[in-house]
């Protein structure tokens, strides 16, 4: 195949690649950007492999049966609330990939016609080096994020001190890695930079706590394109810059969207220890009046609204509560109550991780709607169902300048009539804030677990 | 002569500022030679409109459809298996004198496959489930 002819089948599988993003505007157009994508890859693995250079083809089909079935596997096998430690094991493959595909140029350079072992051309030496730390990086903080979505490991955040100092010194010796290496290529130097960022993707991200996942979920998914895009330059591919600079791009603007959802900035977010410290003070539990409501008093109160509005969080997705949660709301519709959904960017794990999992209980996609839209309508409804969020809707995050989210945008279920709220036990949020909607007037507990309960009121419906 | 000694430090710092820019000027010289028709600044100029080209579309994606973006991003940076391919695809001469990069490459193969056959998977999964209300 001409290197002319194969240019032009890598821009066509850019344009698919771009067009697969696109279909996602709407869930409608979705299920085609996906058929997109795929296309895409096929026109760019079936171009690489009639290339010149590739001339035996078994060893790539072993490996692609290989891994084409595990991937199946795992698809298939893979429960929707899992899905967040799913991406972050599919972040750390990409990650992983990419140092192999670098270690491979490195040590067979003329395959991709950049020069001879050990004597790269240096611009290709550093584009090389930064593809291989990025997807080092990468591979070792997904892992991280997986083992601490996944329950292998606390979701609390590690910290020790000198912790940023330690980062900040490895990255700077990093840097001299790469500038040693172009200065004079070894074996021994690019397997230190190997080491040098795996060990940083560790530390980077023990320090992170499990409610800003969804920011470094995000961020990975953002590093995880960087890399392809270094391993892209290191081959002068552009289908490869292309789609690197795409999900590059996507990653860092679900990092912003997930930052500002908290109000944080990116780098108290990438600093971590946030929710480390649970908050010994103000606690004014115990002394404070609650007022605790059974099943049947939710169902009664729900059967005489006109409007409810439920607010899920992760706590929904750890009770796996969708599906019942689904067939309480169906009941409700029966009576001809107007019920919807409000999610807040931050909800659950991982971004739109609860839209998944509403979609996954048959919900349909248009009676799920964002903070934006549906903010305003709480004062006109009659009851907030919270099922497994907290903090997304504490007031202090308006009235308490001293409160740890203050500044962050929340759903103003206070306003409405009444407030029914699911909750194990009267503990403070993620965030180690105290929640005072628990104490007002309006607002009744449901002391339960959040898939028990909304059973209890399906029945007490019926 | 103090001002003498000084006036040649001078001279000797402007000689170095000199050298340091020759030399980065051969360096960046070199960068371009060895990217022989210019590719790296083709490269960069895709590089950066592929940047513009996602921020636009990425913010157009709608807030309900992140997970699946997010799978998907994942499924196609998977692309990377285009360098992997050219790796484990060399004719082998001998069987006994496996090149370490042959290895790489397959083993790039086999962990960018799972991501490519796994992410599209689960996003098509992800996407099925996504209904409008029946009326």
């Amino acid at each position: 195949m001409s290197e002319n002819f194969s240019a032009i089948a890598y821009l066509i599988a850019s344009i698919f690649f771009i067009m697969a993003l696109r279909g996602l505007s709407s869930p409608e157009t979705a299920r085609n950007g996906n058929m997109f994508g795929i296309t895409g890859m096929v026109i760019a693995i079936a171009t690489t492999l009639a290339s010149p250079s590739v001339v035996s083809y078994d060893w790539i089909i072993v490996g692609l049966v290989i891994g084409g079935a595990i991937g199946d596997i795992i698809a298939r096998r893979i429960q929707m609330t899992a899905l967040p430690q799913l991406v972050a094991a599919f972040h750390s493959l990409v990650g992983l990939a990419a140092v192999f595909v670098a270690s491979a140029a490195f040590y067979q350079p003329a395959a991709y016609g950049i020069g001879d072992f050990l004597s790269i051309p240096t611009p290709s030496m550093i584009e090389m080096s930064i593809g291989t730390a990025i997807g080092a990086l990468t591979f070792t903080g997904s892992i991280i994020a997986f083992a601490k979505l996944q329950g292998i490991m606390s979701g609390a955040p590690v910290i020790f001190s000198g912790q940023h100092l330690l980062n900040a010194v490895l990255g700077i010796i990093m840097v001299a890695l790469v500038v040693m290496i172009c200065d004079e290529q070894s074996e021994q130097l690019y397997w230190t930079i190997v080491g040098l960022a795996l060990l940083l993707g560790i530390l980077m991200i023990i320090p992170i706590g499990g409610a800003d996942m969804p920011v470094v979920i995000s961020m990975l998914n953002s590093y995880s394109g960087w890399a392809a895009c270094g391993i892209g330059f290191t081959l002068s591919n552009p289908a490869l810059i292309i789609v690197g600079a795409l999900v590059g791009s996507s990653g860092a603007i679900l990092s912003y969207v997930m930052c500002k959802g908290m109000n944080r900035s990116f780098i108290s977010v990438i600093l971590g220890g946030f929710g480390g410290e649970t908050s010994t003070t103000g606690s004014v539990t115990g002394d404070r009046n609650v007022r605790a409501g059974s099943a049947d008093d939710a169902a009664f109160i729900m059967k005489n609204a006109s409007n409810v509005i439920i607010v899920p969080g992760y706590g929904m997705a750890v009770a796996q509560a969708q599906h019942a949660l689904r067939e309480m709301a169906d009941l409700l519709k029966k009576e001809g109550i107007n019920v919807r959904y409000a999610i807040h960017p931050v909800a659950g794990r991982m971004p739109g991780h609860m839209n998944v999992l509403l979609a996954e209980a048959n919900v349909p996609y248009d009676e799920v709607l964002e903070l934006d839209e549906i903010n305003r309508d709480f004062p006109s409804t009659d009851v907030a169902f919270v099922i497994g969020a907290n903090d997304v809707t504490n007031p202090a995050a308006k009235t308490d300048p001293q409160s740890a989210i203050y500044g962050m945008p929340i759903l103003d279920v206070e306003r409405s009539a009444t407030v029914l709220f699911i909750k194990r036990s009267l503990g403070s949020g993620y965030a180690g804030v105290d929640n005072e909607l628990f104490f007002r007037e309006n607002t009744m507990m449901l002391f339960s677990d959040a898939k028990q309960m909304c059973e209890d009121i399906v029945k007490a419906l019926e | 002569m103090v001002l003498e000694s000084t006036l040649g430090q001078e001279k000797s710092v402007t000689e170095i500022l000199k050298n340091g820019a020759q030399q980065s000027a051969n360096l960046i010289e070199t960068t371009a030679i060895a990217n022989s028709d210019g590719s790296f600044i083709s490269m960069f100029t895709i590089f950066i409109l592929a940047i513009f080209v996602g921020y636009y579309v990425i913010w157009n994606v709608t807030p309900a459809l992140h997970s699946p973006l997010m799978s998907v991003t994942n499924a196609i940076s998977s692309v990377i298996i285009v360098g992997a391919l050219i790796a484990a695809g060399p004719k082998e001469i001998d069987i006994t004198d496996v090149n370490p990069a042959k290895i790489f490459g397959f083993v790039a193969v086999v962990l960018a496959s799972i991501n490519i056959f796994g992410g599209f998977m689960v996003t098509q999964r992800m996407l099925q489930m996504y209904k409008k209300k029946v009326r």
